[in-house]
């Protein structure tokens, strides 16, 4: 999409500068000096020289299609983490185990690490309000450290994975409920380097 | 009535102001520089002198009146309004004396001098002590005197005099009462010490994250939650800070070179230090009493798991304490610094144990349904507080470790977490959510007479200063 755009604006901004050159029929500067009548000159009925500006933008134009990028790795860091194709996984209260339904989001998580295998990733340990914020650090560590052994299971190489736990201390959801502590405990997976 | 030997003397509170002259951060200036004088030395006489004692099994009635301008300027004016307020609240902190409300003596003159104290009136009041104190401009700031008259006799219990600045009269007042404290009870007070605490009141934002988070930074103030000010500004999630010993660093948590790590700000000097460096995630720093070392944890072992280590405070010599598949974390020193307490799930919840400082002697201490943060006590008794789940939320226990016996100081009002010891044992801060917002408590080692003392955004974590 993006690119569409960027070829349909360079395509306009090469139409303008024709327009431009075709506007000004005569460069001044390339006026003074007529070609050398030279024999291989086969057109002598051409004082003007050619007007070389177009060929440089042209070749570029053309393949807008064939070059289409990876619509997710192509946008920056911020954009790419935005709009992450690594999904976080909840947890239940004090547990780091993963659930079912965790692992099947790691899997995908692993798979799609698989396909940008350039992507590091930092695991972020989270906890709900309700431990207490020290021990919550021990707590979201553990959690990240479950979420990385389980790709690392699938064959993500560790490598790629770092850990951190923020505890409690940046809930997704502000509330005081059970449903805003279960979307608190949780393993977020942010890309840091592409 | 006890006789004791007092000394009247003179001293400087250069010194003392020099160290509340704080650089909040590198970088800062100072924000009261002290005012360079030379220390006058000791005026000693020496005298004998008595404590005031109260009624049988009561303590002492004191009053408080405002001190005496003994020259005319406004600056000496505003120094004698502001010291008796707060030394009046800082006497009635420790709960040594029975302070009489300002208010019923206002009607009473203010003593031109020393000498024309109304005793007659005191007396009416019932009074035991009643404070004389006065206030006089010097060459570079201010000169105080103050003395507690004994109102039956009409005789000076406790005497001092300070030459200072008049940038800072709350300091006069936590000094005076502190001394008070030392010489009529024999009792260390907290008045001249500090809190440090993290909070987000700066309702700023993290940068570089998806997700709006909001940074913490580290504060200090005094214990009674005046002269809060800003310690780091970088922006991010910087949290658990602790006081060295001698109270001129504080280390903590800080996330602002993205994983977390120990850092030391040194507060009086602007500048600071990285304990731990590299890859892992270091946590929670606790100073030996000596100031010497910290343990903290980290998961440095390669396998992600949280233990603790102990390191030099210049970084050198790190070695293992704890090995344990489960987490071990929240490390306190014990003020003898032969032990550490800390916290380990290896039964399955947190709990809290205590293991020498050498490694060896591991016990368990707590067995609650959820224990963490302990903080050791160096008062007269050997007591560690903690945060144990009680219920929805957390509240603030006391167990006494020759006997094993447990007493829970909150009672669910809001989530209670994080006691830390004042350091003569009687008082202890923590955080609450029972107003509202997670704010810094301080309260009585029995859990009465809790105060409120943050109020501006959320504040966490507190640590008193030793």
């Amino acid at each position: 999409m993006m690119r569409l755009g960027r070829s349909t604006l360079t395509l306009v901004a090469v139409g303008l500068l024709l327009t431009v050159a075709c506007g000004k029929k005569k460069p001044p500067i390339a006026v003074p000096t007529p070609p050398p009548a030279t024999a291989a000159s086969a057109t002598p009925s051409t004082p003007r020289p050619p007007a070389p500006p177009e060929p440089v933008a042209e070749p570029v134009i053309v393949p807008a299609e064939p070059v289409k990028e990876d619509a997710i790795a192509s946008g920056s860091l911020d954009e790419i983490n935005r709009n992450s194709p690594l999904k976080p996984i909840y947890f239940e209260l004090d547990s780091s185990d993963i659930s079912s339904q965790g692992r099947a989001v790691l899997d995908a998580n692993a798979a799609a690490m698989k396909q940008y295998a350039t992507w590091t990733v930092t695991i972020e340990g989270h906890c709900d309000e309700r431990g207490s914020a020290e021990y919550n650090l021990a707590l979201g560590e553990r959690r990240a450290v479950a979420a990385r052994a389980y790709l690392v299971s699938l064959g993500v190489s560790a490598d790629r994975l770092r850990t951190v736990s923020y505890g409690k201390e940046f809930p997704f959801d502000a509330g005081h409920d059970e449903s805003a502590y279960a979307k608190n405990r949780r393993a977020h997976f942010v890309i840091t380097a592409k | 009535m006890t006789v004791i030997t007092r000394t009247f003397w003179t001293v400087s509170l250069s010194a003392v102001l020099g160290a509340a002259a704080l650089s909040a951060g590198p970088g800062r200036a100072p924000q009261q520089p002290p005012a360079s004088q030379t220390t006058p030395p000791p005026q000693q006489p020496s005298e004998i002198t008595t404590t005031i004692s109260g009624g049988p099994g009561a303590p002492p009635r004191l009053a408080v009146p405002d001190f005496i301008a003994l020259s005319p300027d406004a600056e000496t004016a505003a120094v004698a309004k502001a010291i008796a307020p707060v030394l009046f609240d800082d006497l009635n902190f420790e709960k040594e004396f029975a302070l009489i409300p300002r208010d019923t003596y206002a009607t009473i003159p203010i003593a031109k001098s020393l000498e024309d104290v109304p005793f007659d009136r005191w007396r009416e009041l019932n009074a035991d002590g009643v404070i004389a104190g006065t206030v006089q401009k010097t060459g570079t700031g201010v000169h105080v005197e103050i003395r507690l008259l004994n109102v039956r006799t009409k005789l000076q219990a406790f005497g001092k005099s300070y030459d200072g600045s008049a940038a800072n009269p709350r300091l006069y007042a936590h000094t005076i009462s502190d001394e008070l404290h030392m010489s009529q009870r024999g009792l260390r007070g907290v008045a001249r010490t500090k809190l440090t605490f993290d909070s987000d009141r700066d309702g700023e934002r993290m940068t570089g994250t998806i997700e709006s988070r909001s940074v913490k930074e580290i504060y200090i103030a005094d214990y009674d939650g005046l002269s809060q000010r800003r310690v780091t500004t970088n922006r991010s999630l910087n949290i658990m800070p602790t006081w060295s010993p001698d109270g001129r660093s504080i280390a903590y948590t800080s996330y602002k070179r993205t994983l977390p790590n120990i850092f030391i700000s040194n507060i009086y000097q602007g500048t600071m230090e990285e304990l731990t460096k590299g890859g892992a995630n270091n946590y929670l720093a606790a100073w030996s009493p000596d100031g010497t070392r910290l343990c903290f944890a980290s998961n440095r072992d390669g396998a992600g798991n949280i233990e603790l280590y102990v390191v030099n405070r210049d970084g050198s010599n790190l070695r293992r304490l704890t090995n344990h598949p489960a987490a071990d974390t929240t490390p306190t020193w014990a003020p003898s610094g032969s032990l550490i307490a800390f916290v380990s799930d290896r039964t399955g919840t947190p709990q809290i144990y205590t293991i020498g400082a050498d490694g060896l002697g591991l016990r368990q201490i707590t067995r609650e349904s959820y224990a963490d943060r302990p903080s050791w006590s160096s008062g007269t008794t050997n007591e560690i507080a903690y945060a144990a789940r009680t219920g929805p939320g957390n509240d603030i226990k006391v167990i006494e470790l020759a006997t094993g016996q447990v007493r829970q100081l909150t009672f669910g009002e809001g989530t209670n977490e994080s006691p830390t010891w004042a350091p003569n044992g009687r008082h202890l801060a923590f955080t609450s959510t029972r107003s509202g917002k997670t704010q810094v408590f301080v309260m009585g080692r029995d859990g009465k007479n809790i105060k409120q003392i943050t109020s501006v955004g959320n504040n966490y974590q507190p640590d008193w200063s030793k």
